[in-house]
């Protein structure tokens, strides 16, 4: 059983004219297990809230604070955060030329675990784990993320999710861009590390086409930088019949 | 040994075009005619397979087989006594690398000559390693019969304080295929001119080239292509990366298509990699076409900083940040080294890689 806690959290990003804050108290806490999924309207803050647990540079902390099972996340380097049990499956996944799928992944699950998976099982992992994503197993082979196409990004970074095994998982947009097989594929996949590790996860979206493959236990009303409003599956449906001019903040 | 004569060409004042990049305070006095050059063939062959013989012969025996005006070159041509001949058996199919090994113990500056001859439809590697501590300026000389395949690949290993002055230049046969890996890691002033032409259609030329300068280096390439004849193709791929004060590297990419060269196929690329503040990376593509009738011409120069976005998603995936650099830099030069399909060599390429990045403060 994990939790991460987020509490008061304040995040600002440097712009030409200065500091600018982005996130303006934001409280959230998910235990193993739950679905939280965060809606709301495009530049709310929800990648800025997404990048700031995973400890992306940009964003400077101000304050508040954000823990896991108690220990400060906000003092870990980006690679300690996920080596604690974070994983962030990406918006928009980076392209790193020169650098095979299988090699990144062989590298990033010796960090996580602590030691190289044994060869023997390591491949028949990886294959078996592309198989249900549907990704072809050409995909090792390949530089990372480059030339993928959006959809083929997302299965990636759920691939990823599955090998790393982590305790809470942030999902930004992950359905954004997938067609309606790869939607339920990704899901799938999602749902299956969820009851396999008892996940926790923080999903980002705007559509409430994926919250019927995962069910979400909590919706999360994100606007102005931080959560306006909290509430039950309904409240997805309601968000998407109306909108968001009710939280309109100035 | 025999002392180089001395020579009456202008001596560069770093104000001319080819040597304005150059710092001649620092050649060791490879360019001042005043200045003695040891007449020496240090270079070391390794196991000689057959269908390969490697001899030293007097050079009026065996005069240069191209024209230059590169004043170093050319007291490296006056000077030299003898000449280090490779040759290589028409029809031979040589497997295995040819390995000459240069290892350097002193600044004392040295001229060497060295004249490959692939015959007709020969397959064959050399691999050339520079190493130590020295003052070196050489010519090599590839002269590919028709339908030969050459594969070319010299490592600058140089310890920190060796000058380094190169021409190697390949004249290619009807149907022949040259293809060059210059890799300039050592050193503290290299600069290595591989130039191409052609002797007949149907030939072609694949030139790539990897640096890494750090403190204080400076690496230069002036890569230099002449499409004289007919339906030649080239391919010029250079990468570099810089790290530290006052790293410079420079690429020069002369591509000429005269006005016989119908129907040439040529494509340059430069890349160069900034991993700190202080470090220059020169870079001039330059290409001048004399007949419109040619299936391609183009270049792509680009110099930009570590993209900290790569970084970020390998860490967030647990990666340590100097294992996520060393990857992402392996990376960068990963489509080179592969190229080289000598597992022993991209190795070590790879780890010296690792090792100039390890002073790296990005
Ligand atoms: N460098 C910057 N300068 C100015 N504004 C910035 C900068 N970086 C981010 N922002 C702003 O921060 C806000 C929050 O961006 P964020 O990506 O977190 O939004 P989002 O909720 O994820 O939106 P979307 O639904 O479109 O993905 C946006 O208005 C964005 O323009
Ligand atoms: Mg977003």
């Amino acid at each position: 059983m994990s939790t991460l806690e987020i509490k008061g959290l304040h995040v600002s990003v440097i712009t030409e004219e200065g500091a600018k804050e982005i996130l303006r108290g934001v409280d959230l806490t998910i235990n193993s297990g739950e679905t939280h999924a965060i809606m709301g309207p495009n530049g709310s803050g929800k990648s800025t809230l997404a990048y700031s647990i995973a400890g992306h540079p940009k964003y400077t902390i101000t304050s508040g604070s954000v823990t896991l099972d108690g220990v400060d996340v906000l003092e870990m380097t980006v690679d300690e955060r996920a080596k604690a049990g974070l994983f962030l499956a990406m918006q928009y996944p980076v392209e790193v030329p020169g650098v095979s799928v299988s090699n990144f992944l062989r590298t990033a699950v010796t960090a996580i675990r602590g030691e190289a998976p044994k060869v023997r099982t390591w491949v028949g992992e990886v294959k078996e784990a592309m198989t249900a994503l549907s990704m072809d197993p050409a995909f090792s082979e390949r530089n990372v993320n480059e030339g993928f196409s959006g959809g083929e990004k997302k299965r990636h970074e759920i691939l990823q999710m599955e090998l790393l095994k982590p305790k809470i998982a942030i999902l930004d947009e992950t359905d954004s861009g997938l067609d309606v097989d790869a939607l339920r594929i990704v899901s799938e996949g999602v749902n299956r590390v969820k009851e396999n590790q008892d996940l926790g996860i923080m999903l980002i979206t705007h559509y409430t086409r994926i919250l019927r493959y995962i069910k979400p236990d909590f919706v999360h009303v994100f606007a102005g930088g931080r959560i306006v409003e909290e509430g039950g599956p309904e409240l997805a449906t309601k968000l998407e019949e109306n909108g968001y001019a009710e939280y309109a903040t100035a | 040994m025999s002392l180089a004569t001395t020579t009456n060409y202008m001596v560069p004042t770093g104000r001319e075009e080819p040597w304005r990049f150059t710092p001649l305070n620092r050649l060791a006095g490879l360019h001042e005619t005043s200045v003695e050059l040891h007449d020496r063939i240090s270079l070391e062959p390794s196991d000689i397979p057959a269908g390969v013989v490697i001899t030293v012969e007097d050079a009026e025996a065996f005069p240069p087989l191209s024209t230059t005006d590169d004043h170093i070159v050319r007291r490296v041509r006056d000077g030299v006594s003898k000449v280090l001949l490779v040759s290589i058996e028409k029809n031979a199919e040589i497997a295995l690398p040819i390995f000459l090994i240069r290892t350097m113990v002193d600044m004392t500056p040295e001229i060497s000559r060295v004249q490959v001859n692939a015959g007709i439809n020969s397959h064959a590697t050399i691999v050339i390693e520079n190493i130590g501590e020295g003052v070196l300026a050489e010519e090599i000389e590839f002269n590919l019969a028709p339908g030969a395949n050459l594969r070319f690949v010299t490592l600058q290993e140089w310890s920190a304080r060796a000058v380094h002055v190169a021409r190697h230049h390949a004249i290619i046969g009807k149907d022949a295929t040259f293809t060059s890996y210059v890799v300039s890691i050592g050193g503290s002033v290299v600069r290595i001119s591989p130039t191409v032409e052609y002797t007949g259609p149907g030939s072609s030329a694949e030139l790539f080239g990897l640096y890494f300068a750090t403190d204080g280096q400076h690496l230069e390439h002036r890569v230099h292509v002449e499409h004289g004849v007919p339906g030649a193709r080239s391919r010029v791929n250079y990468k570099g990366a810089l790290n530290g004060n006052s790293a410079h590297t420079v690429w020069i990419g002369d591509v000429f298509i005269k006005a016989a060269a119908q129907g040439t196929d040529t494509y340059e690329l430069n890349r160069n990699l900034l991993l700190s503040h202080g470090a220059r990376a020169d870079s001039v593509p330059n290409l001048e076409i004399e007949t419109g009738d040619i299936v391609g011409a183009g270049h792509a120069s680009t110099t930009g900083r570590f993209d900290d976005e790569q970084l970020f998603y390998l860490m967030s995936r647990g990666i340590p940040s100097e294992q996520a650099r060393r990857l992402v830099i392996r990376g960068f030069f990963s489509d080179i080294v592969s190229k080289l399909k000598i597992e022993a060599i991209e190795e070590r390429i790879m780890n010296r890689i690792d090792s100039e990045l390890s002073v790296v403060k990005i």
